[in-house]
């Protein structure tokens, strides 16, 4: 077995851990190491609660001496993504805005996680409110991708899968929108599952956009991740989109084969824009597929050329009010310069959000403006719509569509600050998805010219997880 | 020169009496101290989510039958988005394009005989929380925050001050029947927008303004008269009327511009993401129609036929459950049933002077009435012990007797009373057989006056024409 325990999967720690190798207190002191030594470059980390997590970890520990660890992911230690409420711990959303605020509740998952005996090292960077694709719209700092530091995590949850890529976090939680779990999961070559709408609750997530967030795991693994998703996946009554009813086993079909399965290659994702590196390292994972014993076909599915700019009006017209309420009068950051209501309000939101976020407000606003709504906000479900029923109709004859997760490899840093809109066109391929409210699988398949990672994307109908996590798991094997 | 008529609708904001606020499990108990009554839900915390109370769904489809609306198969709630202190997610969560009940009417007395009032629609939304200011500033209790809504609003179809006081009159009762709102005005949980314009009839509808959050039937009816008399003015002058929204100064009884059309919020209503459509099932729809208690139509059909009952007492009778309990209680002590009705209707009410409280016991009431009937006592006599009662409650017939206030109806007993008067009031008497008739009114006073007001009016005025025609 690998010594350094920050490079083990959750399932190996868990052996380790129940066999009596090594303890939680190591692994999560081994993990606070690695954060101290590496994170200075990395970046991942906003918070790191070195005392609570060796104090959790202790606790996990004497659980495990008398025969009483609560799951398979007791004394594992986590990171997590700066949106999602901590009890005592700030979460910041990466925001000036939210610098100072300390949520008096957990969000549902991070019940869950302690719940299952989760030790929890820190707060993970991220793009200020979860808006971007690379992570340097956090107000904070830069964070690096683990495989080439002059290079971008992907965004918006960078921390998170540069933590897991790093060592400096067993798995980690990250949120997506519009592909902030996968993007970044394939630009640090970790994996990464973006659940279906409703699957995960998303009560103590600070929304951006409340119909497409979904709160998901980075891991260094597949089977890791079907792992956490039997952890944080279920219903939560405090969440209305939640979807009632037993939660599947995650892991189920783990390690099942899966000769017959039929996989779709959308043409529209394999055309123009797709890096060749790229676009080379999918075709061959299809080919894998197939000697695995799967059919992959090429298809047409027209719809999805309309959801990315379907995704941007609908995501940034439900962030226009959902962050209409960090006016500086309860909470978070107040302006010092104000002589009136009106001014306290222009001020505090104009020196509390970076520009991305208000350009994403502002359009939002626009969209939803008297005269306006009907040419976009209601064009923009009847896109959603017609983007379903693409998926829906392939999902007839096919049980996974496969497709690269982002056009191209990690972008340099800096690279696409400048233009806003070169940058959304990344989120081409992972925004459909969200759309369409369905899950998707981001797993490595193979490295560029440079040694860069390259992710592939599979998505399955709504509530088909343990299958795509199995269709993963098995190509996750073979690449060894 | 025609005379302008005007043109009300009302939007009426009507607090549900849940125990726990529309999208969270905190209380609704008016009073409590400043910001006891929150949590992160209704104070808008990122990352917390609402989750609908579904009391309050069922609330507003009792209020949607009570007024014979349409209840909506498929309905949804929206994000009215707009920047104030007291709304915590800067957006207040309501009812757009498709609210729960629509196309209902409310049934209103006004002196021309019953009028129906159409009313539009009624949806759900939450309170926003209330802001205190003082010398050091504003302060923010967000107690009020989450606080379940209906909103009714009615057709223009209200046309004039008094229209509009009895269709709240009506509201009221019918919610109060119905059970989902306490309807306390003082507390607020009944407020009222006036929508106002005036026009000549067979003309278009003139521009409207709008004047908000009214409290007090007193208030409506001042607001809606000095609006009317300002709207006919400045048209008089030459004048446009501007669309605007005005407030109401209660302490002159005036209105005052407050925001200008132009001014108005784009509120940018969208559908709520974080809230699933309202579809309530049919089975939970009849099981609410099934369970819907007598409404105060009913009753008032009732009284009009059974005890044939005018219907504008029987209407003012079925104001509330608490008068209709009262009025019920007492006419089953009385044979008199109808002027039971009249005496509660005038006498009773003018004491009530807009309260609820009557503080003489419904048995006693009916007593008093019966001796009215009995003729065992005058009109006035009847104000007399209803005025002691009211401190002191008791049995009418022992007041009476202790204080000695029967009518005199015995013909022997008056006579020597009305010659008396006759005798020493000669002017009086000579102008009423020159033809004054109006003498003999101040002669009646005067017998009254000499029994201490226990005469009986008919027997002294039989006994009084003799003397005088003879």
């Amino acid at each position: 077995m690998e010594k350094d325990l920050t490079k083990l999967t959750v399932r190996q720690l868990a052996d380790g851990m129940a066999r009596r190798v090594f303890s939680s207190e190591e692994v999560t002191a081994a993990t606070l190491a690695a954060i101290r030594q590496r994170d200075p470059e990395i970046g991942a980390y906003l918070t790191v609660l070195e005392e609570d997590a060796l104090a959790a970890a202790r606790e996990s520990d004497q659980r495990r001496s008398k025969g009483e660890a609560l799951s398979p992911l007791d004394g594992i230690p986590a990171g997590i993504k700066d949106n999602i409420c901590t009890k005592g711990v700030r979460t910041t959303c990466a925001s000036r805005m939210l610098e100072q605020f300390v949520p008096p509740y957990d969000a549902h998952v991070m019940e869950q996680l302690k719940g299952a005996g989760v030790v929890m090292l820190g707060k993970l960077n991220m793009d200020e409110f979860a808006m971007g694709s690379t992570t340097e719209n956090s107000h904070f700092q830069l964070t690096r991708n683990p495989a080439d530091p002059s290079r971008v995590p992907g965004g918006s949850s960078g921390g998170s899968a540069a933590a897991v890529a790093a060592g400096e976090a067993a798995f980690a939680l990250g949120s997506d929108t519009g592909g902030s779990i996968r993007q970044p999961a394939a630009f640090c070559g970790v994996v990464g599952l973006k659940p279906t709408y409703g699957a995960v609750s998303r009560y103590g997530l600070v929304a951006f956009a409340s119909s497409l967030d979904q709160i998901g795991p980075l891991t260094r693994d597949v089977a890791d991740a079907a792992l956490v998703m039997n952890a944080i996946a279920g219903h939560d009554r405090r969440d209305s989109t939640s979807v009632p009813g037993e939660t599947p086993d995650y892991t189920a079909l783990l390690g099942q084969e899966i000769r017959g399965k039929r996989l779709a290659l959308p043409r529209e994702f394999l055309g123009e824009g797709l890096a060749p590196a790229v676009r080379e390292a999918v075709l061959g994972a299809a080919r894998r597929f197939e000697q695995l014993g799967a059919r992959v076909e090429e298809v047409s599915m027209p719809a999805l050329g309309h959801a990315l700019p379907a995704y941007y009006i609908l995501s940034s017209a439900e962030a226009s009010s959902n962050l209409a309420r960090f006016d500086g009068i309860r909470y978070g950051y107040r302006s010092p310069h104000y002589e009136d209501m009106a001014s306290l309000y222009r001020n505090t939101r104009s020196e509390g959000f970076g520009p991305e976020v208000k350009r994403r407000i502002m359009l939002g606003t626009f969209a939803l403006s008297a005269g306006y709504y009907d040419a976009y906000y209601k064009k923009a479900l009847q896109v959603r719509t017609l983007v379903l029923r693409d998926y829906q109709r392939i999902f007839e004859d096919f049980d996974a569509v496969l497709s690269p997760v982002a056009p191209t490899t990690a972008y340099r840093i800096g690279e696409k600050t400048t233009d806003p809109l070169e940058m959304y066109l990344g989120d081409i391929y992972t925004v459909p998805v969200n759309i369409a409210g369905l899950p998707a699988l981001s797993l490595p398949c193979g490295r560029d010219a440079d040694g860069l990672p390259v992710g592939m994307q599979l998505t399955g109908p709504a509530f088909s997880e343990p299958a795509l996590l199995q269709l993963g798991s098995a190509f996750e094997s073979e690449e060894g | 020169m025609t005379e302008y008529e005007m043109v009300v609708g009302l939007e009426v904001h009507v607090e549900l009496k849940t125990e726990t606020k529309i999208f969270c499990s905190c209380s609704t108990r008016f009073g409590a101290p400043p910001n006891t009554q929150c949590c992160p839900v209704c104070m808008g915390l990122p990352g917390s989510l609402p989750v609908l109370n579904q009391k309050v769904v069922e609330y507003a489809i009792q209020a949607g039958m009570a007024t014979s609306c349409t209840i909506a198969k498929y309905s949804k709630q929206d994000r009215k988005n707009y920047f104030y202190p007291d709304l915590p997610k800067a957006y207040q969560i309501s009812q757009y394009d498709l609210p729960l009940c629509e196309k209902g009417s409310l049934e209103i007395e006004t002196p021309a005989g019953s009028k129906k009032i159409g009313i539009t629609r009624i949806h759900i939304e939450e309170d926003a929380g209330k802001l205190v200011h003082d010398k050091d500033g504003s302060y923010l209790d967000c107690n009020r925050c989450g606080v379940p809504l209906i909103e009714i609003v009615s057709e223009p179809d209200i046309r004039s001050a008094e229209e509009a006081v009895a269709y709240l009159q009506k509201l009221r009762a019918v919610m109060l029947f119905t059970g989902v709102s306490d309807c306390r005005m003082e507390e607020g949980s009944l407020r009222c927008d006036v929508n106002l314009s005036v026009h000549k009839p067979g003309e278009p509808f003139g521009t409207r303004t709008e004047m908000k959050n009214l409290n007090s039937f007193q208030f409506i009816q001042k607001a809606i008269q000095y609006e009317y008399q300002r709207q006919v003015e400045a048209l008089e002058r030459g004048e446009e009327i501007v669309q605007e929204t005005r407030r109401f100064d209660e302490k002159t009884g005036k209105t005052f511009p407050m925001r200008r059309k132009e001014d108005a919020n784009d509120y940018r209503y969208f559908p709520d993401p974080d809230l699933m459509p309202i579809e309530p099932p049919e089975e939970l729809v009849s099981a609410l129609r099934a369970a819907m208690p007598p409404l105060p139509d009913q009753q008032k059909a009732r009284y009009m036929k059974e005890m044939g009952l005018p219907a504008g007492e029987a209407e003012l009778l079925t104001g509330s459950p608490g008068m209709m309990a009262y009025f019920e209680e007492a006419a089953a002590c009385s044979a008199h049933p109808r002027q039971l009705a009249a005496f509660l209707t005038t006498q009773v009410f003018r004491l009530l002077d807009g309260g609820e409280e009557i503080p003489v016991s419904p048995a006693h009431l009916a007593a008093l009435v019966e001796m009215i009937a009995d003729g065992e006592i005058s009109g006035a006599t009847a104000r007399q012990v209803l005025a002691a009662l009211w401190k002191q409650d008791g049995d009418p017939g022992e007041y009476v007797r202790c204080h000695d206030l029967m009518q005199l109806s015995d013909p022997v007993c008056l006579k020597p009373v009305v010659e008396e008067v006759v005798r020493e009031n000669a002017g009086a008497v000579s102008d009423y057989r020159n033809g004054k008739t109006a003498a003999l009114k101040a002669l009646m006073g005067q017998v009254m006056g000499r029994t201490g007001g226990r005469a009986n009016p008919e027997v002294a005025e039989k006994l009084l024409l003799e003397l005088v025609q003879s």
